[in-house]
C-alpha cells in the first residue's frame, strides 16, 4: 500500500445544518448534520469512515460529490476551492459507487448506455469512441463484452455491482467516494467486489473514501479510519491504531460489537444504552456521554477538545 | 432433550413459467427445546423458504412436501387452517428483517401488542396490557407504559425491532423463528438486540431457528449449524466444529470470504467462490456446487447424501477422507 501525504482532498471546517420542520406553525429547529470536519485524503490512500447510521457518513460523502453544499467551511482538491466549481467540473475528478446495485442503475437502460453516460453527458469523443471505452472499462471489471445490450434486471447483484464500478471509473476519475459498496451483497460476491476494487486502485492510482458499517471491511481495506458519531469526528487513526488500541470509548464500543466467526465467544455485551440521541437536540457537552461507560462529571457540561496522541487523534476527556 | 420440531425430507416446489422451481431439496433437521440452529447460506439458497413452509406461510402454489414435519409431536402438514393460525403467533412466532414492515404503521405498538395475545389466549385487556408492559421491559424499552400509546414510526430501528421480539414473545412461544432479525440494524443495535435474544432465550427456555447471511452472526449464536447452499444441506454441525474444521468445500470458500480482524493480514486478497448458484429449475443430479468446486471430480456428477463425518457433524460431498482432511487442514492455514 503506497500513498504519499499530498492531500488531493481537503475539508476544513465543514458544517452542515439542516433546518428541520417541526410541524404545522411550529418553526423549524436546526440539526447539525457534520459540526465541524476537517479531514484531508491523501493521494493513493484508501480513507475509511464507520459509524453509525445518522452520524453524518452519507451527507459528507454527498458534499464531496458536490451534491449539497456545505453551510460552512471548504472543500479542497489539490488545493483548489470547489466553491464556485461546476458540478460538471467536480464529477470528472470525484466519482461516486452506492450501496444498493438494483436502485442505483437505470432499469431502462442498455449496460452500454449506462456505463457511457458519464462521457456523453461531459461531451468527451464520438459514440465509436464510447464504445470502445466502455468495452476497455468492462474487461477491467470483469464482465464479458456480451453484457452490452443487457439491461441491469438481467444481471445479478455483483454483476450490477461490477456495472456500477464501470460506470465511477469510465470518467478516470482521481477519487472515488465508496457508500457501503458491498452491503447489499452476499459474502461471496463482497469478497469479489472488494478484490476488484483493491486491484483498481493499484492499477488506477485512485484515492478511496470507503464508508461502511462493517468494521472488518475497513480494517481490511483502509490506511486510515474515521470514526463519526453524531456529525462529529471522535477518533482518527491508521487501522493497526483504532483496532488493537481504540482511544475512544466509542470506537471500543463499535469494535466490540463486530461479531466474528469465532464460535464460543458469545454475543458482547455493548453496554451503550438503548437509543442513540435525537440528534435535534443533542446532548450538551460531549455528545457521546449519555451512551459512555466512562462518562465523568465534565463529559456533561464541557465538549472536549482533539488531542493528538502518537498517531491517533481523540476527542475525548479521558486524555487531557 | 425433547425435540421441539422433527422434519424428515422437507421438498418445496414452485411451478414456474420455465419449468418446475425446486427451491428446497429435501431437508432433514431436528430443533430441541432451548436450542438455537442457524442456517446460513446466500441468497437464494432456500433458507427463509424452508422457514416458511415450517409456519406453512407459502402461497397455494408452492407445494410442500415432507415425509415428517412435526412440531411439537404434531404433523404440520395435516393442520387445519385454524390449527394452524393457533400454532402461529402462539406457539411458533417470528421475528421478521425489516421491523418498520413487520409492524402496522395504523396502530399503536399496544394495540398490536395487546392484540397478539388476546387472539390466541384467553385474556382481559388489563391483563394483556401487563404483559406487554412487562414484556417491553424485558427488551429493554424504558418508559414502557408510556411507548404503548406510540406509533411504529416515533420509534427508531432498535426500538422497532425491541418490539418485534416483545410481540413474538407475548404468547410465551416454544419456538422462535427469526429471519434474518439484524441485518437491518447498526453493529451495536445488532450486538445489542442478538444479547438480549439469547437471555431471552435462558429466560423462557426457547427455542430459536436464526436464518442468516452472517457468518459472524452465526457463529456467534448458534449451537448447531446448517449450511444451505441450492436448497440444500451441505455441511451440518455445532458452531465449533463448522467453524473450526469445515469440512464441505463450500463453507471453506465462506469462510475465506470473510476478513478477520486480527487473523487476515490487513490488505490481503481475500478468498472467493467462482461461478454463480445453479439454476434450480427441473431436475438437478449430483452436487449442485461441483460447477464452483476447486476439488470437483466426475464422482460429484452422482447424487450424493449427508454422510456423517465425525460425531454430529455431517457432510455432504463425494471426497473420501483422506481428502477431506488434507483440504480441510489448508482452509485451516
Amino acid at each position: 500500500m503506497t500513498h504519499s501525504d499530498t492531500p488531493v482532498l481537503e475539508l476544513n471546517g465543514i458544517k452542515k445544518t439542516f433546518m428541520i420542520s417541526q410541524g404545522l406553525m411550529k418553526g423549524t429547529k436546526p440539526l447539525y448534520a457534520l459540526n465541524d470536519i476537517s479531514v484531508q485524503l491523501n493521494k493513493g490512500e484508501v480513507l475509511g469512515i464507520v459509524g453509525e447510521s445518522g452520524c453524518g457518513k452519507s451527507t459528507l460523502a454527498k458534499i464531496l460529490l458536490g451534491l449539497m453544499e456545505p453551510t460552512s467551511g471548504e472543500v479542497l482538491i489539490d488545493g483548489q476551492s470547489l466553491k464556485g466549481h461546476k458540478q460538471l467540473d467536480i464529477s470528472r475528478r470525484v466519482q461516486p459507487i452506492f450501496q444498493d446495485p438494483y436502485s442505483s442503475l437505470n432499469p431502462r437502460k442498455r449496460i452500454g448506455d449506462i456505463i457511457s453516460l458519464p462521457l456523453r453527458v461531459h461531451g468527451i469523443g464520438d459514440p465509436a469512441e464510447h464504445e470502445r471505452k466502455v468495452i476497455e472499462i468492462l474487461d477491467l471489471v470483469g464482465l464479458p463484452k456480451r453484457v452490452l445490450n443487457n439491461y441491469p434486471n438481467q444481471m445479478s447483484g455483483g454483476q450490477r455491482q461490477r456495472v456500477a464500478i464501470a460506470r465511477a471509473l469510465i470518467m478516470k476519475p482521481e477519487i472515488v467516494i465508496c457508500d457501503e459498496p458491498t452491503s447489499a451483497l452476499d459474502v461471496s460476491v463482497q469478497s469479489q467486489i472488494l478484490n476488484l476494487l483493491m486491484d483498481l486502485k493499484d492499477e488506477l492510482q485512485l484515492t478511496y473514501l470507503f464508508i461502511s458499517h462493517d468494521l472488518s471491511v475497513v480494517e481490511h481495506l483502509a490506511d486510515r479510519v474515521i470514526v463519526m458519531y453524531l456529525g462529529r469526528i471522535c477518533e482518527q487513526a491508521p487501522p493497526d491504531r483504532i483496532f488493537d488500541e481504540p482511544r475512544h470509548p466509542y470506537t471500543e464500543a463499535l469494535l466490540g460489537s463486530v461479531l466474528t466467526p469465532e464460535p464460543g465467544q458469545g454475543v458482547p455485551d455493548t453496554n451503550l444504552g438503548a437509543s442513540y440521541p435525537n440528534p435535534i437536540n443533542p446532548p450538551s457537552g460531549c455528545r457521546f456521554h449519555p451512551r459512555c461507560a466512562k462518562a465523568m462529571d465534565i463529559c456533561k457540561s464541557n465538549a472536549p477538545m482533539l488531542q493528538q496522541i502518537n498517531r491517533s487523534k481523540v476527542e475525548c476527556h479521558l486524555y487531557e | 432433550m425433547t425435540n421441539i420440531v422433527e422434519v424428515e425430507n422437507l421438498r418445496v416446489k414452485i411451478p414456474v413459467s420455465a419449468g418446475m422451481l425446486n427451491p428446497v431439496r429435501g431437508l432433514t433437521f431436528e430443533i430441541k427445546k432451548g436450542e438455537t440452529l442457524c442456517v446460513v447460506g446466500e441468497s437464494g439458497s432456500g433458507k427463509s423458504l424452508s422457514a416458511f413452509s415450517l409456519m406453512k406461510l407459502l402461497p397455494k402454489i408452492a407445494d410442500i412436501s415432507a415425509d415428517k414435519m412435526q412440531f411439537m409431536g404434531r404433523d404440520i402438514l395435516k393442520m387445519s387452517p385454524s390449527e394452524l393460525q393457533n400454532m402461529r403467533g402462539n406457539r411458533m412466532a417470528m421475528i421478521f428483517q425489516e421491523p418498520m414492515t413487520a409492524l402496522n404503521p395504523s396502530y399503536t405498538i399496544g394495540n398490536q401488542l395487546v392484540e397478539v395475545l388476546r387472539r390466541h389466549q384467553n385474556v382481559s385487556v388489563k391483563e394483556a396490557t401487563e404483559r406487554a408492559i412487562y414484556l417491553l421491559e424485558k427488551v429493554g424499552i424504558t418508559a414502557a407504559a408510556s411507548r404503548l400509546s406510540q406509533y411504529p414510526h416515533q420509534l427508531s430501528g432498535g426500538l422497532r425491532q425491541r418490539v418485534v421480539i416483545a410481540m413474538a414473545l407475548m404468547c410465551g412461544p416454544d419456538l422462535i423463528i427469526a429471519d434474518e432479525p439484524t441485518t437491518a440494524l447498526d453493529v451495536t443495535i445488532q450486538a445489542q438486540i442478538l444479547h438480549l435474544l439469547k437471555e431471552l432465550q435462558e429466560e423462557f427456555e426457547m427455542a430459536i431457528l436464526l436464518i442468516t447471511h452472517d457468518l459472524g452472526v452465526v457463529a456467534r449464536m448458534a449451537d448447531r449449524v446448517a449450511v444451505m447452499y441450492a436448497g440444500e444441506f451441505v455441511e451440518t454441525g455445532t458452531a465449533e466444529q463448522v467453524f473450526k474444521q469445515p469440512v464441505h468445500p463450500y463453507t471453506q470458500g465462506l469462510l475465506s470470504c470473510i476478513p478477520v480482524p486480527g487473523k487476515t493480514a490487513r490488505g490481503s486478497r481475500l478468498g472467493s467462490i467462482p461461478g454463480i448458484v445453479p439454476s434450480l429449475i427441473g431436475d438437478m443430479r449430483g452436487c449442485a456446487f461441483r460447477s464452483r468446486c476447486p476439488h470437483a471430480n466426475g464422482a460429484c456428477h452422482n447424487n450424493v447424501p449427508l454422510e456423517k463425518w465425525s460425531d454430529d457433524h455431517f457432510k455432504r460431498c463425494v471426497l473420501d477422507d483422506t481428502a477431506l482432511t488434507s483440504i480441510a487442514k489448508e482452509a485451516i492455514a
